[in-house]
């Protein structure tokens, strides 16, 4: 590792993680999915999870999320252990989700499916309509649609409404799992400029991908995954499309 | 880094067990016949024709085992084809004279067989929950017809009728006692039970099982699931009949009551409290829930509404016993 | 048309009219004791077996709240009230420990829980049938008829309650709560919102309207422990021609299977005419199985 980079993985690992994995194991019914996952996401970093298809990418956001209980191993939010918290309140604590299928709430509007993350308690008037505003500079169409029921958007669009529906909750991170998938290579770059936004924002991501180079230029670390476990770790800047390692695990 | 799996060290060659399983289950089986068959002798009479009438519940109750313990299908609709049975049964009695104890079975059957028949077409197309309320809904059209058709079925009031002659054709013909109904009802539960173990344990009780477990898979894997759940339902809807006609036979008498759907429930309920999926549990189910109501009435008074308790037990043991009192046996009951 | 013309012609019109103005009475009430089994079954997959004690156990308390105060609306708001307070404790204790497993577990719990309820019914309040007096004995000419006005009342007020009912899912925070729930429970936990909650809370809406329908519905009939059994059978096949779940097409078939049987009653006894809705409910489950009235998503 170079000079530079092991100061960054230093720097990262002495401070207090945002979010800490540590050996997760996760079962669905008989099936071993999570091999002792071990990761960790800093305060405003973001952090990309790479692997093939079927590896756990997906399975090891919905443990940090509580969608699954893990059998093992512990999951921990600013020092606090959260394993076996519902989802619910990890929402509450600060863990946005935005699921590979997007799974926006079709027959809500899109006014209403903000309202799903902006109805909280503690939130007056003015930072409502803050976060509203703020959402709508950064996604203009969903000002447009904003009385249209979410199942009548495209799907780039849907996309932008499921971070958008995160932001909401003003999180500390977002949990993005494949954001770019099945989108045209306009909307792509949207989602390249929205990490980045996110990350200047101070909010820290931890981005599940398979497209590589979007995800070596919008992380500050990856990870990368094979049948369950973590087999690499290192800083973005150290890998390249073309390093050995990646056509190994990812088989580009 | 993958985990390779440990070679499994080879087990010490396990002592065989003192009994086989079939002479175990053979063994128990045969102890437990033996009671059941001295007991109208040593218990007072009351106590006797108490069993016998456990028995009859019994069987309806395993008949509706076979579709929520082995097939997966939760019916309300039992009470139809015991109902039918009941009917049948008396339609024999009361029709064909001289009283032809065998011909009332059969009315009954067929009578059972037909509305199961009627019932399993329409509500096999349907899962879970619809199947359930379906065959509810039959239930109540039955009792709905029974109940207003009153120049056929006695209305209200129901039918009354005497119980013919227990007779084996060359061999025996005399009156019921109350010994000898007991001991015939005794075979002719004994007898169901020992089919319907037998169909349960059948590759076509198989693919029932396979159905419980996962219907989608089954039907994927291509068997024709909806004929296997008509088969199952009309089994069934049989056995149930029979126990109609059990009924009939000891009481003397055919009324509407039974056919509301509540009968069923009663049933569903001996199966959740004897344990699903093991053919005896909802006999033994249904001699606790008589049991339990007896006794209530007797220190509680008669007027005790012996529901109560009776129904916050069920649901207790739907929370956290829904296996059942003998389901801890139910694999050895089931190999 | 010429057997129709005849049979049509037999029926003298005002018949028609009286049945109809009937049928749309008794569908509102249905449609309000439907509404609670659609929304619970739509957003947590419970079917409801006691939906009809709920409904029973508000007409006894509006009796009970009438004898004590002598005011009918009272006894309306206080007996919504109270059932629905005892829905959410319902809930609480049994189903929420079901939650997870097997739907057909929850069939049974309610099952159970409608015998227990419907026993101490009739056993804390007897096998005769107790009354409310209309609240309003005012009456008007319809043809040959004295009809009550208080029949057209109880068809306004349950078409408002579910009106306002309506209006509360669209516009207020608990209803997008509810409809988030009900069409992604997971992401609605992700989103924050607390679903074991709103489960309860709307098991208690569905309590609080099948008690509001008994205590409209008591003055018409009577109060007796068995009233839960037909209005639950009933509203059962509501649910199911209306679509499970959905809200809008229950009150349709609400009203369609009641005016079906209320025609029908011209022809047959009343207690043979429920086997129309009978057979509708079969011809749907047959063809429709999605529901008759069931928009399309």
């Amino acid at each position: 590792m170079s000079a530079v980079a092991a100061d960054t993985s230093a720097a990262a690992i002495s401070a207090e993680p945002l979010v800490r994995v540590d050996d997760v194991h996760t079962y669905y019914g008989k099936s071993h999915i999570l091999h002792g996952v071990s990761l960790t996401v800093a305060p405003g970093e973001v952090v990309g999870l790479l692997g093939r298809n079927g590896v756990g990418k997906s399975t090891t956001l919905k443990t940090i999320m509580g969608l699954v209980q893990p059998s093992r191993g512990t999951v921990a939010l600013g020092g606090r252990p959260i394993t076996g918290l519902p989802p619910h309140k990890l929402a509450r604590l600060g863990i946005g989700y935005v699921p590979e299928d997007r799974r926006i709430f079709r027959l809500l509007t899109v006014m209403e499916n903000l309202r799903t993350g902006l109805d909280r308690t503690g939130i007056n008037e003015d930072r409502r309509r803050a976060l509203l505003d703020k959402v709508f500079t950064y996604f203009p169409v969903l000002a447009e649609r904003r009385n249209q029921p979410g199942g009548t958007l495209s799907g780039g669009e849907q996309q932008m409404l499921a971070i958008a529906r995160a932001m909401m909750l003003e999180p500390k991170i977002i949990l993005l799992d494949e954001p770019t998938e099945g989108l045209m290579p306009r909307m792509v770059s949207q989602i390249s400029k929205i990490v980045e936004v996110l990350h200047n924002e101070g909010v820290a991501i931890l981005l599940v991908e398979q497209n590589v180079p979007l995800t070596l230029a919008a992380s500050q670390r990856v990870y990368i995954m094979e049948k369950g476990s973590v087999r690499h770790h290192c800083a973005a800047s150290e890998i390249s499309v073309h390093d050995p390692i990646i056509k190994q695990y990812l088989g580009l | 880094m993958t985990t390779a799996a440990p070679m499994e060290k080879a087990l010490p060659l396990a002592k065989p067990p003192l009994l086989s399983h079939t002479a175990a289950f053979w063994s128990v089986f045969t102890v437990v016949m033996a009671l059941l068959i001295v007991a109208p002798l040593i218990l007072p009479e009351f106590w006797g024709g108490f069993l016998t009438e456990i028995l009859i519940w019994g069987l309806l109750a395993m008949s509706s085992d076979l579709l929520i313990g082995y097939t997966g299908m939760v019916s309300f609709g039992h009470s139809a084809f015991f109902g039918l049975g009941m009917y049948g049964a008396a339609a024999a009695l009361l029709i064909v004279k001289p009283a032809n104890l065998w011909l009332a079975i059969v009315f009954g059957l067929a009578a059972a067989a037909g509305a199961a028949l009627f019932v399993a077409y329409f509500s096999t197309r349907l899962r879970d929950i619809y199947f359930a309320i379906t065959t509810l809904i039959f239930s109540q059209i039955f009792y709905v017809i029974i109940f207003t058709w009153t120049a056929v079925t006695g209305g209200e009031n129901g039918l009354i009728f005497s119980r013919p002659r227990l007779s084996i054709p060359f061999i025996y013909s005399a009156p019921f006692t109350p010994h000898t109904m007991h001991w015939f009802v005794l075979a002719v539960v004994t007898a169901s039970y020992l089919i319907l173990r037998r169909i349960t344990q059948s590759p076509f009780g198989m693919v029932l099982q396979s159905i419980r477990e996962n219907e989608f898979r089954t039907r994927a894997i291509g068997y024709p699931v909806q004929r296997y759940k008509i088969v199952s339902v009309m089994l069934s809807g049989l056995f149930a009949g029979l126990a109609g006609v059990l009924y009939a036979l000891q009481k003397e008498f055919a009324a509407p009551d039974f056919v509301y759907f509540l009968t069923s429930g009663e049933a569903v309920i001996y199966n959740i409290l004897g344990g699903v999926g093991t053919l005896v549990g909802p006999i033994v189910g249904a001699g606790f829930f008589q049991l339990a109501r007896q006794f209530l009435s007797q220190y509680l008074g008669d007027q005790f509404p012996y529901l109560i308790p009776l129904g916050i037990f069920f649901i207790a043991m739907v929370i956290f016993l829904p296996q059942g009192l003998l389901g801890f046996a139910r694999r050895w009951l089931n190999k | 048309m010429g057997v129709v013309g005849q049979i049509f012609g037999a029926i003298p019109i005002e018949l028609i009219i009286i049945q109809t103005v009937n049928g749309i009475v008794t569908g509102m009430i249905l449609a309000l004791v439907a509404s609670g089994l659609t929304l619970i079954f739509g957003i947590m997959d419970v079917v409801n077996f006691a939906h009809g004690e709920l409904f029973m156990f508000g007409a006894y308390m509006g009796v009970l709240v009438f004898a004590a105060t002598g005011n009918f609306w009272l006894a309306l708001i206080a007996a919504a009230l109270i059932i629905a307070v005892f829905g959410a404790v319902l809930q609480v204790v049994t189903l929420r420990p079901l939650i997870g497993r097997d739907p057909l577990n929850t069939i049974l719990a309610t099952f159970g829980i409608s015998l227990v309820l419907q026993n101490y019914a009739l056993w804390q309040f007897g096998p005769v049938a107790r009354r409310i007096p209309e609240p309003l004995n005012l009456y008007f000419q319809m043809f040959y008829l004295q009809y009550p006005w208080y029949r057209i009342l109880i068809a306004v007020l349950s078409a408002a309650i579910i009106g306002g009912f309506w209006l509360f899912l669209k516009y207020s925070k608990f209803g997008v709560w509810i409809r988030a729930t009900t069409q992604d429970r997971v992401m609605a936990q992700a989103m924050g919102i607390p679903v074991p909650l709103v489960y309860t809370g709307v098991f208690a809406l569905g309590a609080g309207m099948a008690a509001a329908s008994g205590v409209l519905f008591a003055p018409l009939t009577g109060v007796s422990h068995t009233m839960g059994l037909d209005w639950v059978l009933k509203a059962f096949i509501v649910v199911v021609l209306g679509g499970m779940g959905n809200l809008g097409g229950s009150v349709v078939a609400a009203i369609f299977i009641s005016l079906l049987e209320s025609y029908a009653s011209i022809v047959v006894d009343p207690s043979e005419a429920v086997i129309v809705s009978f057979v509708v409910l079969i011809l749907t489950l047959l063809f429709r199985p999605t529901g008759l009235f069931a928009t399309p998503k």
